[in-house]
């Protein structure tokens, strides 16, 4: 029972921690989602090894968003959702890029990634990059990242990370995010909406 | 307070032994377990259940061990107001009497690691849950597809 406590406090110590760096992240930041300057940009690596930007997908609306491959929760639900979408969406498939950027480049090398992101078909493209890339990449998002302590887990961390859906439109402007959580369903309904318009 | 500080508010609640008297684990009635199939062994893979709780007490999960993987634990994943997502041990799991607890995606989990072998779709392993008064359930686990969104695929 005592290590119990220990651990229940050294949670709440964490928690605390997590709590202040969030509220320190966001309030240092302008632009954004708010920003009608807000657009798609970046220069990363493919699953397949191939340099891509924003500039390769002109023409098709993006769906983007960010994990890793060592995520086995809230990362894989999140590609299942985004190819349900796709699949959804039918002969229009097509208009739609989605796109898979890592926020782990240590781990996520273009070969790791290769390895996960087709598995969820839908033609997600995975992206990586230099941590460099990576965090210029964020930062050109206004997303958030970070290392996690987890002794178990490979490499001894996990991340933590933003996980909202992101959809910019052909000419790379933002268009709106959808919460993680949010059913296939509701995300399909409204990119058909934003589709048809 | 954020989700992170409930959640840890929570565990401490939970890990503090506070709250009735510990049901008997044969009151326990697991469903709906399934697991995301993986590609290959290097990276954790995740199982998903319902825990009901059928007796008159309640019932704390206490610890969870995989024939699949050399180490379980249950996990947490949260997603704040700013919309970060982590992850993080959840301590133990009281089920109050009558109740369920969902583990489903994007909330609690049970992380498995160090796979002994890829979960592959199809297959199935079994989870071992122990309760805090030393009883274990056995509980079979279907792989579904890499892509599955619960239960039913
Ligand atoms: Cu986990």
């Amino acid at each position: 029972m005592k290590m119990a406590r220990t651990i229940a406090w050294s949670l709440v110590g964490l928690a605390v921690l997590a709590f202040g760096a969030s509220w320190l992240w966001t309030d240092r930041r302008g632009g954004g989602p708010g920003d009608p300057a807000f657009a798609a940009a970046f220069e990363l690596t493919d699953h397949s090894g191939m340099i891509r930007t924003q500039e390769d997908f002109a023409g098709r609306w993006m769906l983007v968003f960010f994990g890793f491959a060592n995520c086995p929760d809230v990362c894989p639900t999140t590609l299942a959702e985004v190819a349900a979408v796709m699949d959804g969406l039918d002969e229009d498939a097509g208009r739609v890029q989605p796109l898979f950027i890592s926020i782990d480049p240590e781990r996520d090398t273009p070969t790791a990634l290769a390895a996960f992101v087709p598995a969820f078909g839908a033609d997600i493209v995975g992206l990586t990059g230099t941590p460099e890339q990576i965090a210029r990449t964020a930062d050109g998002f206004h997303i958030y990242y970070e290392k996690v302590e987890e002794a178990a887990a490979p490499g001894g961390y996990t991340m933590g990370h933003s996980s909202q859906l992101f959809l910019f439109g052909p000419e790379a402007g933002y268009v709106r995010s959808w919460p993680y959580g949010t059913l296939a369903e509701e995300i399909l309904a409204d990119l058909k909406e934003h589709l048809a318009s | 307070m954020n989700r992170i500080a409930m959640a840890a508010l929570a565990a401490l609640t939970a890990a503090a032994g506070l709250g009735p008297a510990q049901a008997g684990s044969e009151d326990v009635v697991v469903e709906n377990a399934w697991a995301r199939a993986t590609i290959g062994t290097a990276r954790p893979g995740a199982a998903y259940l319902t825990l009901r709780n059928a007796g008159d007490a309640t019932l704390t999960l206490t610890g969870v061990a995989a024939s699949a993987a050399a180490r379980a634990e249950i996990h947490r994943s949260v997603t704040d107001e700013k919309g970060v997502s982590s992850m993080m041990p959840a301590g133990e799991i009281a089920v109050g009497p009558g109740t369920s607890v969902a583990l489903e995606p994007g909330g609690l989990h049970v992380m498995l690691m160090g796979l002994r072998s890829p979960l592959d779709e199809g297959d199935g392993f079994e989870l071992t849950l122990t309760f805090s008064d030393g009883g274990e359930v056995a509980v079979p686990v279907a792989v579904l597809g890499i892509a599955a969104r619960g239960p039913g695929g």
